[in-house]
């Protein structure tokens, strides 16, 4: 049992729910809608609820309503972390009603999904808002009963005293607990108590989703809302320079087309400002498609901008500066970029004993070069936001992922204070990243305040393909110097991107290697890039796998093996001290992963590619099998081994694994985005190619290590070292490397 | 501008609208249904398939006016709250990620096992192929629709 200081309490909540003038929880029609289950499903509401803290309320009958924190888009926190709260309150789950917290910091925290944190951040405070409630109910029953509150046991929503004979339900003593004091300090379960947590429950919100009720931002409706939409620039590079907009006003229920600028002159842009087109024409009228058949209408001159540098507030209020080139970019020139500084030395990051002279005395070198291109997220739900500004009141609800972060902006561009910005979380069509960047809001509450009404703020897919906040275009070079008993004796990567680096210089193999040398460069871009699910991991890890693939063929090892045995030596006798990986968790995913997928037993025709990664503090392995069908690659099965410590929701969590794996054989094989002059030149799914279900993997089996370490990410450990197990499956498939993704493209039939 | 007599989900509805409005438009709009969803536009993605006479169509590429005399099925007009076998399947499985795209896949799925009630894997996946999943649920909505052919 562990004793944590609660630091999320009632008094908190009372004091904010005061200030917000009382019962906000209950207020927001719109999201009530977002309940979880109907109410006839719960038995009966009750007539009367009671608030224990920011984070649950209990009903008169024993029904328990959970705020879910943290927007959701797909993660399943909405399930997951109200189990956090059940565990430590002992609920019957079937009594449980989940509701979206609205967004209010100062009473859920950081509401924040991104980086794989969710349940990692969350595991502490959740469990404690559950536990403190579960004590308060005991305090309660102690004083009804007069018996010490220590005798006083519960399961299952129920509060049992064993010697007296006497329960009651937790409604039946939510009415006492509200009144008392919150305690200092409460006792958390021991990992070998959980009930809930460890055990698989459905998605609460599946009978939503299945029976389409209005869950998304696109969904969002109130009375007297008009349809705004968008004409940004059709290339990065170019800026607004006028608009004629005669046609596209007079075009049937147009209300009004208007310029924007989504910052103010003076505005110190954060990390997450991220916008290529921060003045565009927007149009507003009364229904989506009359608004898009007038958005044609627009005649809109652009012009090229001139090179500049602008300012980034950063982490921690540090200030960067950046530059941001002219000019109308393309990917054929961008390769030849990349090419030219890829050849010259780069910036050392990490150097370990003396690569130089381990490669001057190697018997054999092995070489290879890996690249991938920029890829948009392509979230199904395009981009989107509800905005109503009425005076120097805002009211938000949107698909976001980090709602704080874009508060400070429409503050400023909107020149009303933070604090009345109201903003609800709805539920996210997808986001990996894409979300985390909110110009959408700012543009959806800048029309609002200009057009005085309530707005929704919708991107045809053409919008979002073509104002991505891609990931990065990456290369990098990876030589190994083999003696000559095969041995590795030295490791050198060079990598580098527009507009940035992929390179982690302490993830292994460093650590494993006495001879070790991390070089890095970049190449300035005027394409907005950002965070796409494992930023920069997505990339490494399939290089990084896939070259360990190579070298462990030319050192004669089997590529598990080779791995374990470097594992072993960073394990016994690390090589530095700022390894960023425990080396015993991750050798523990690849023997799982080979023990699941009986590792060794070849089967005719059918290919197998290994493949392991740490990132987001979790350990992933997959072993791939692919067999070649009329020239196609078919991914036949993938078995994967994880390490994320306790797994909260082991089916959703298994969920979210099939989804990483099929996103990354997607991205693997057909993930692309060009650009000519500027252009993106995918603008929908007719020329960006998606995985379909068809040549999704046929199977996958997932296994998780069992250990009682605090649970860490999901999300995104999964994905990286998907792209490896393809290369190298696909290298036992034809006998040739695969180093240049997509490695399929537009349907390449393979030798 | 031009009034249509649309029958969705067995209800009448009257709307006066441009005769190209395409009818995830008039749905999602109009009629207050907005669980059949904006994908692409194009018919590329699946995410706003509804059934038209019964048959899997995508709704953001048919005009109103090609279907004012036809009846129109949307994900919300499935079944009595959820229990059509596909919904039941796709809950037994816990398919959805986002969920964005499972309206679409839902009526496609139950327009395939209509047709064709046992489905092999090759039928499931060309009957599927019009549907993307972002999120990558495909080998969940493939065991779901295997369910329900069961349940039939």
């Amino acid at each position: 049992m562990s004793i944590i200081k609660t630091s999320v309490g009632r008094r908190s909540f009372l004091k904010s729910s005061a200030m917000a003038g009382g019962g906000m929880m209950l207020g927001f029609s719109w999201l009530a809608s977002c309940q979880s289950k109907s109410e006839e499903e719960v038995l009966a509401m009750p007539k009367e609820w009671f608030d224990i803290n920011s984070y649950l309320k209990i009903g008169d009958n024993g029904v328990v309503t959970i705020f879910s924190p943290n927007p959701e888009f797909g993660q399943n926190v909405r399930t997951s972390m109200p189990m956090l709260v059940a565990e430590e309150l002992d609920l019957d789950w079937k009594k449980v009603l989940v509701e979206q917290a609205p967004y209010h910091p100062d009473k859920f925290g950081r509401q924040f999904t991104g980086g794989s944190r969710g349940i990692m951040s969350r595991w502490e405070p959740l469990r404690m808002a559950g536990a403190s409630a579960r004590h308060l109910l005991r305090q309660a029953a102690a004083q009804a009963w007069e018996v010490p509150m220590e005798e006083i046991t519960t399961e299952a929503g129920v509060l049992h005293h064993k010697e007296s004979g006497k329960s009651a339900g937790y409604g039946e003593m939510a009415s006492a607990a509200a009144t008392l004091p919150v305690p200092e300090e409460v006792a958390l379960k021991e990992v070998k108590d959980f009930k809930i947590i460890g055990t698989s429950h459905k998605n609460v919100d599946g009978k939503s989703i299945v029976t389409g009720k209005p869950m998304f931002g696109v969904d969002y409706h109130k009375e007297g809302m008009l349809i705004a939409m968008i004409e940004h620039p059709p290339a990065f590079g170019m800026t607004l320079k006028s608009v004629d907009d005669t046609e596209a006003k007079a075009m049937p229920g147009i209300k009004e087309v208007l310029t924007i600028k989504s910052y103010k002159d003076d505005f110190q842009k954060a990390g997450f400002d991220v916008n290529a087109f921060p003045e565009i024409v927007a149009i507003v009228g009364n229904s989506t498609w009359e608004v898009m058949q007038a958005k044609k209408k627009l005649k809109v001159e652009w012009i090229s901008f001139d090179s500049y540098t602008e300012t980034i507030k950063g982490w921690g209020g540090k200030v960067q500066t950046k530059k941001v080139p002219g000019g109308l970019e393309s990917t054929a020139s961008h390769k030849t970029q990349m090419e030219t500084l890829a050849a010259k030395p780069g910036k050392v990051v990490r150097k370990d004993g003396n690569p130089a002279a381990a490669f001057k005395k190697a018997a054999k070198v092995v070489e290879r070069t890996y690249s991938a291109p920029f890829l948009a997220h392509n979230c199904m739900e395009p981009m989107n936001s509800f905005a109503h500004v009425e005076g120097d009141k805002v009211h938000i609800a949107t698909p976001l992922q980090i709602p704080a972060l874009v508060v400070p902006t429409l503050a400023a561009s909107l020149g009303i204070p933070a604090e009345n910005i109201q903003m609800d979380m709805t539920r996210m069509g997808g986001g990996f990243g894409r979300r985390a960047y909110g110009h959408y809001v700012v543009e959806a509450a800048l029309i609002s305040q200009k057009v005085n009404a309530p707005v929704k703020l919708m991107y045809t897919r053409e919008d979002d393909m073509t104002q991505g906040i891609y990931r990065p275009t990456y290369q990098a070079t990876y030589r190994a110097a083999l003696d000559e008993n095969n041995n590795l004796i030295a490791l050198h990567v060079k990598a580098g991107g527009i507009p940035e680096s992929p390179l982690f210089a302490n993830r292994f193999p460093a650590g494993a290697l006495d001879n070790y040398l991390a070089e890095e460069w970049s190449i300035d871009s005027n394409i907005t890039i950002g965070a796409y699910r494992a930023p920069r991991s997505n990339f490494m890890a399939g290089a990084e796998q896939s070259f360990l693939d190579e070298v462990a063929e030319a050192s004669g090892k089997d590529p598990i093996q080779f791995r374990l045995d470097l594992l072993k030596r960073a394990q016994e006798n690390p090589v530095g001290e700022k390894n960023d990986y425990d080396a015993a968790r991750y050798a523990g995913v690849l023997e799982l992963v080979r023990d699941q997928a009986n590792w060794g037993q070849d089967r005719a025709n059918v290919h197998r590619g290994v493949s392991a990664y740490f990132c987001h503090n979790t350990y992933a392995a997959h072993v791939l099998d692919m067999t070649i069908e009329e020239g196609k690659p078919v991914v036949q099965k993938v078995t994967c081994a994880i390490d994320c410590g306790i797994v909260v929701n082991p089916d959703a969590a298994i969920n979210m694994a099939e989804g990483a794996i099929t996103d990354g054989v997607g991205n693997a094989f057909y993930g692309e985005m060009t650009f000519k002059d500027g252009v993106a030149e995918k603008q929908n799914f007719d020329k960006y190619r998606m995985i379909r279900m068809g040549e999704a993997p046929k199977e996958i089996d997932v296994h998780f290590v069992k250990n009682e370490i605090k649970p860490t990410g999901m999300g995104e450990p999964p994905f990286p070292p998907i792209f490896g197990a393809v290369a190298n499956a696909m290298y036992k498939a034809t006998g040739k490397r695969h180093s240049q993704q997509p490695f399929l493209g537009d349907d390449k039939v393979l030798g | 501008m031009a009034a249509f007599n649309l029958n969705i989900n067995g209800k009448e509805h009257q709307v006066d609208v441009d005769a190209n409005t395409p009818i995830l438009w008039v749905l999602r709009d109009h009629v207050n249904l907005v669980g059949t969803k904006y994908g692409c536009g194009i018919g590329q993605c699946g995410a706003c398939t509804v059934h038209i006479d019964g048959v899997a169509m995508r709704s953001c590429s048919l005009p109103i006016s090609s279907v004012s005399d036809k009846k129109i099925t949307t994900i919300e007009g499935l079944s009595e709250n959820g229990t059509h076998p596909v919904q039941k399947a796709w809950l037994e499985h816990d398919v959805p990620q986002c969920g964005y795209c499972q309206a679409g896949q839902i009526m496609s799925a139950s327009a395939l096992l209509k047709d064709n009630p046992s489905p092999s894997d090759e039928d499931i996946d060309i009957a599927m192929n019009g549907n993307i999943c972002r999120c990558g649920t495909y080998t969940r909505i493939k065991a779901a629709i295997k369910t329900a052919a069961k349940m039939g």
